[in-house]
């Protein structure tokens, strides 16, 4: 039957370019950097990776893959409850838990596997998720996935949070969902007002912590840092693949209990291989670095002062935020897409964003910063914004 | 409803679960085996039975109804049922 | 929220329950690289025992193999360890769609898309490509993600009998007037061990105008005569609409999964399969890794081979000695055993013996299937084979169940 299937599909790859919103890759041919080498051969700077801590192609990193490699060889070939757990697995675990102040914490091939299948486990139609509207959308596929019974409330609106609590108060169990930064504007959760709704009404936390750990507060644990709420959260998922490395990987880390029934029930994690060893090695050696020295995330949080400031004085709309992303506001969605391409043929690499991934005319290019740019990188990337923004008459 | 027909009722119902989804002879079901708490049914393949249902008794069952719950034994599929020949 | 109190006693409960089912899943941590011979602590914090290892899906024997280890040295240096990115804002290198090419090659299809895995792979692909409007008809022994894909799709769905092609004709009538049809299946089922009838399943597919889509992470790599997979083993390769499968098991074994088919089909994933969009792809160094186990793979059938010689072997031998078996053609060999307990405590005797191989019970299996699942690798030598077989002899004599009938073995430990 696949003709008549293959006319259904062209048409719809159609409508999606028509509405301009096919997704076209770029090819990258270096390894991941400050700056990178595309196919065409031209070397950009790269400013839309979480690369944050610029540990991508460190070499400590590497090196303790490579020593992995020797010892524990290449792949698991098994989930983890058949024989797929090294000691590895076990060591960093421990390691994360202790970087968070946690109870325990359990591996997951992705933090969208981590967020996929944290919430089936643990609650049932007796219970209640209150989610934030702009939650990432692994957490929005892990809330499908389960039976409780769903509120949602306005991006970091706590009247709102309050009345979907209030609401909430006839179910069991309670679950506020937050992620920790909010990827497309850079916000950072109002953690410490959550809580505080959270101990009036009852309700546990769960944060996702992929775009703040590392980051967020000063030695990089988050937003639990940033609002001295350490070892106070019930829930924490975290990614290895953005500030931590990059690779691959993703974990839940908490309370004691919530782990130990999320490695008898979780799904991700029972039916597919954890993380392999060189990763989980290289996944402990970050850990050590972090604790080690605060050089990365000073030089991290150091370099988004540095970025924000000027730009600011240069006349951008830039939403402000305590993360290392900053939204360049531009409202357009052509507009958008045109300074991306200006910018790239400038030699910086960055990405526009429009709806649907954001809401409609709230178009914009979300600069990410990380501990890999040197002062020069950063200079020249906010020269040529001013001299692009200028051209286009978007400087204030 | 009669004592005849009911019984009626829950032998067709039986004899459709059997012929659909038991493929070990070794199992035998009867009208209060759990169906799909013990994993003889998954949800995944109520679909034929709600179907069936649907089309001998001449009924509709709102998707909101057929629970899992509902649909856990020859007894719980005929009470079922009964509501909505009732109606 | 109170968490020490109503909620960590409901969590601590329904744990205590799981330990008390004996189904609590207790891991076993590996301390080598993943082979025939492992050093596993097992309980936490004992002494490292030496065991053959009998259940991985290390089928290839990839897993740790010299010039693989090597590849993956070699990508590390050439192109980092990480992206931190996903595919479409800079995730992308050369060797991401060097490898698409390479399996769209190897499984003969049209194009080819990569996952985190292939549990991402399956959870991604049904949304992507179905609407309400559309029917889903699935084998009832489909693995776990294929269901959680199906969960996340608004399309309707079905199933047929396993392996029951008159059943599944049955369905493909019922649903007749949907507008797509899609027949889901894996290629060799992962707990019993024997293969879809892909051929038949092509013929009823064209007959109703459905499209088939065939999850063969349990073949690619040594099912068919050069291993490409369950579509050669039934002669019907270039005729799968969609096939998914993993580099985590025969192929390398680390990470990564992806969706080979149609062109169409893996152009629409690449714009609206979310554990695409919104995670990070396969790590360079893993699929530096997965390009050297395709080399290895092309340029000889002598793994697959040896994989094909060592099933028989470990299948015959288990036969002779009285075990009963499913009936199967894979390396995936189910010594069954049919009460959940014995399955536990024949898989400890076994452990104790040196033999690593796991025991599997309800959910996993049917209620009353319960089973030692034994996964053949071409990593296996003779010794290790002939090892194992008088270990599982000897554990069988203890456990009196060697020639038994099912209806014996059912009668002395019950169902």
């Amino acid at each position: 039957m696949y003709n008549q299937y293959q006319d259904h599909l062209k048409s719809q790859i159609r409508e999606i370019k028509d509405a301009g919103l096919y997704k076209q890759e770029r090819v990258i041919v270096s390894p991941q950097g400050a700056e990178i080498t595309l196919d065409t051969g031209q070397t950009v700077l790269n400013f839309c990776a979480n690369n944050y801590l610029g540990l991508s192609s460190n070499d400590k990193l590497v090196e303790a893959a490579k020593k992995a490699l020797d010892t524990h060889g290449y792949g698991m070939s098994s989930v983890r409850f058949i024989c797929g757990t090294g000691d590895l697995h076990k060591e960093l675990e421990e390691k994360i838990a202790g970087f968070f102040g946690t109870e325990d914490t359990i591996l997951y091939a992705a933090c969208f596997d981590a967020n996929g299948g944290v919430f089936e486990p643990l609650l049932t139609s007796e219970d209640a998720i209150i989610s934030d509207s702009l939650n990432h959308a692994s957490i929005i596929d892990g809330v499908r996935l389960c039976k409780a019974q769903r509120y949602r409330y306005e991006n970091a609106d706590m009247e709102d949070l309050e009345a979907q609590l209030q609401l909430a108060q006839e179910q069991r169990f309670r679950l506020i969902v937050t992620d920790g930064v909010f990827s497309m504007d850079g916000n950072v959760a109002p953690l410490d007002r959550i809580y505080e709704l959270a101990e009036r009404y009852d309700a546990m936390i769960m944060v996702d912590e992929s775009h703040s750990a590392g980051v967020v507060g000063e030695t990089g644990r988050g937003v639990t840092e940033l609002h001295n709420l350490r070892g106070k959260i019930e829930i924490i998922t975290g990614t290895l693949g953005k500030a931590f490395g990059g690779a691959i990987g993703g974990f839940t880390t908490g309370k004691k209990e919530i782990i130990e029934m999320l490695r008898q029930r979780s799904r991700p994690y029972l039916f597919s291989n954890s993380i392999p060893p060189l990763v989980a090695a290289a996944g402990i050696r970050m850990v050590e670095m972090m604790t080690e020295t605060n050089e990365l995330q000073d030089k991290l949080h150091e370099n988004t002062r540095y970025f924000m400031d000027r730009m600011m004085k240069a006349g951008f709309d830039i939403k402000p935020t305590q993360s290392a992303i900053c939204a360049v506001m531009l409202y357009d969605a052509r507009l958008s897409q045109e300074m991306a391409s200006r910018l790239l043929k400038e030699g910086i690499y960055v990405t526009g964003f429009y709806y649907p991934v954001v809401p409609k005319d709230q178009a914009r290019i979300r600069v990410q910063l990380s501990a890999a740019h040197e002062t020069a990188h950063l200079d020249k990337a906010i020269d040529a914004f001013t001299r692009v923004g200028r051209e286009l008459g978007v400087l204030k | 409803m009669e004592e005849n027909n009911l019984n009626e009722m829950k032998e067709l119902v039986l004899k459709y679960v059997i012929s659909e989804y038991i493929d070990d002879d070794d199992v035998t079901i009867t009208y209060e085996t759990p169906l799909i708490s013990s994993g003889y049914v998954d949800s995944f393949s109520m679909v034929s039975l709600l179907v069936f249902l649907e089309n001998k008794f001449n009924i509709k069952i709102p998707p909101s109804k057929a629970t899992p719950e509902a649909f856990d034994s020859v007894n719980n599929i005929v009470a079922l049922v009964n509501q909505y020949l009732n109606q | 929220m109170s968490y020490s109190g109503k909620t960590k006693d409901l969590y601590l409960s329904l744990l205590s329950d799981i330990r008390n089912g004996g189904i609590f899943k207790e891991e076993r941590f590996i301390h080598s690289s993943q082979a025939a011979d492992i050093e596993v602590e097992f309980p936490s914090g004992s002494d490292l025992k030496k065991v053959i290892n009998m259940c991985s899906n290390n089928y290839l024997g990839l897993s740790s193999h010299p010039e693989v280890i090597r590849a993956a040295h070699e990508g590390l240096e050439a192109r980092g360890y990480g992206m931190s990115s996903v595919r479409f804002i800079c995730g992308t290198q050369d060797i991401h769609r060097e490898l698409e090419n390479r399996v769209t090659e190897f499984l003969g299809t049209e194009d080819t898309i990569l996952f985190p895995s292939c549990m991402d792979a399956n959870a991604g692909i049904f949304e992507a490509i179905l609407t309400s409007e559309d029917i889903m008809i699935s084998d009832r022994l489909v693995h776990a993600s294929i269901i959680d894909g199906m969960r996340l799709c608004s399309a309707q769905h079905d199933t047929f009998k396993h392996s029951n092609m008159e059943h599944l004709e049955e369905k493909l009538l019922l649903h007749e007037n949907k507008r797509i049809k899609l027949v889901i299946t894996d290629g060799v089922f992962s707990m019993d061990g024997d293969t879809a009838r892909l051929d038949e399943m092509v013929r009823l597919c064209d007959k109703y105008d459905a499209l088939l889509l065939v999850d063969d992470s349990h073949a690619s790599g040594f099912i068919g005569k050069t291993g490409r997979g369950t579509h050669e083993y039934c002669n019907v390769v270039g005729k799968i609409d969609i096939i998914t499968t993993t580099f985590g098991k025969a192929l390398g074994g680390a990470s990564g999964g992806c969706v080979s088919g149609r062109k169409e089909i893996v152009e629409m994933c690449r714009q609206k399969a979310r554990p695409y969009l919104f995670s990070n792809t396969i790590a360079p160094v893993i699929v530096s890794g997965v390009l050297k186990v395709f080399d290895i793979l092309s340029a000889s059938t002598e793994r697959r081979d040896k994989l094909e010689k060592n099933a028989s072997f470990w299948r015959a031998g288990l036969k002779d000695a009285g075990f009963i078996l499913k009936e199967g053609n894979t390396p995936i060999v189910p010594v069954m055993l049919f009460n959940a307990k014995l399955s536990q405590d024949f898989s400890r005797d076994l452990y104790n013996e040196g033999i690593y191989a796991i025991g599997f019970f309800f959910p996993v299996v049917p209620n009353g299937q319960a089973r030692i699942r034994t996964q053949i690798s071409a990593g296996h030598e003779m010794h290790h084979l002939q090892t194992a077989l008088d270990k599982f002899v000897k554990v069988g004599k203890k456990h009196g169940i060697l020639g038994l009938t099912k209806e014996q073995i059912i009668e002395k430990y019950g169902q």
